[in-house]
């Protein structure tokens, strides 16, 4: 039935997020053998909360969403809460990283890092863009 | 989200072998900051914003 383990967990805590979240899926029709797994995957995780909305563009056609969201390749799960905080997941959330996904819808909608005071006030000072590429299996 | 400037991409490296070639993936979690800073494991919280702080410099 599920994809994932522990899908009580999940639903109760994706039924009780605080604000609505979008999940931007980016896809293609060619070339993309895990567009499909990917997006099911999404759906599932959509079907168990009221507050995701899940809308779909691709990489090739939806030039505008493309530049708005700044995806390069596909299946991208772009997790949008208040605002684009950044967040994205590239290829098919399984095994664990399914969780990743939940944390990350989590935090969007709660809007708010989940990090020290220290950190929150080192980062404040940032005035340049980094970007972070986490590299992970499925497990 | 604690900084408008941060952003944060996890790549599923088996989908995506040329990225997976391009920075050396060799196990995982492993996290590229910027194409140039490289974090191997799962670290602390202080190592990831020491190194997105020491990215921007």
């Amino acid at each position: 039935m599920s994809a994932f383990g522990a899908p009580q967990d999940i639903a109760a805590r994706l039924a009780a997020l605080p604000a609505p979240v979008r999940l931007v899926f980016f896809t293609q029709t060619f070339g993309c053998e895990t567009c499909l797994p990917a997006r099911q995957v999404v759906d599932q995780i959509a079907s168990l909360s009221d507050r995701i909305t899940v809308e779909e563009h691709s990489l090739v056609l939806d030039k505008d969403k493309v530049v708005e969201f700044g995806v390069d390749k596909t299946p991208a799960i772009v997790v949008v809460g208040e605002q684009d905080f950044g967040i994205r997941y590239y290829g098919v959330p399984v095994g664990h990283e399914v969780g990743s996904l939940i944390e990350a819808i989590d935090l969007a909608a709660n809007g708010e890092p989940c990090l020290s005071e220290d950190s929150v006030i080192a980062l404040a000072a940032l005035d340049h863009a980094v970007h972070l590429q986490v590299f992970v299996t499925p497990t | 989200m604690a900084s408008p400037h941060v952003t944060a991409s996890v790549i599923q490296a088996t989908e995506f072998p040329d990225l997976t070639r391009r920075y050396r993936v060799t196990g995982v979690p492993k996290t590229v900051v910027d194409d140039r800073i490289e974090i191997l494991g799962v670290q602390s919280e202080q190592v990831f914003v020491t190194q997105a702080l020491q990215a921007a410099e």
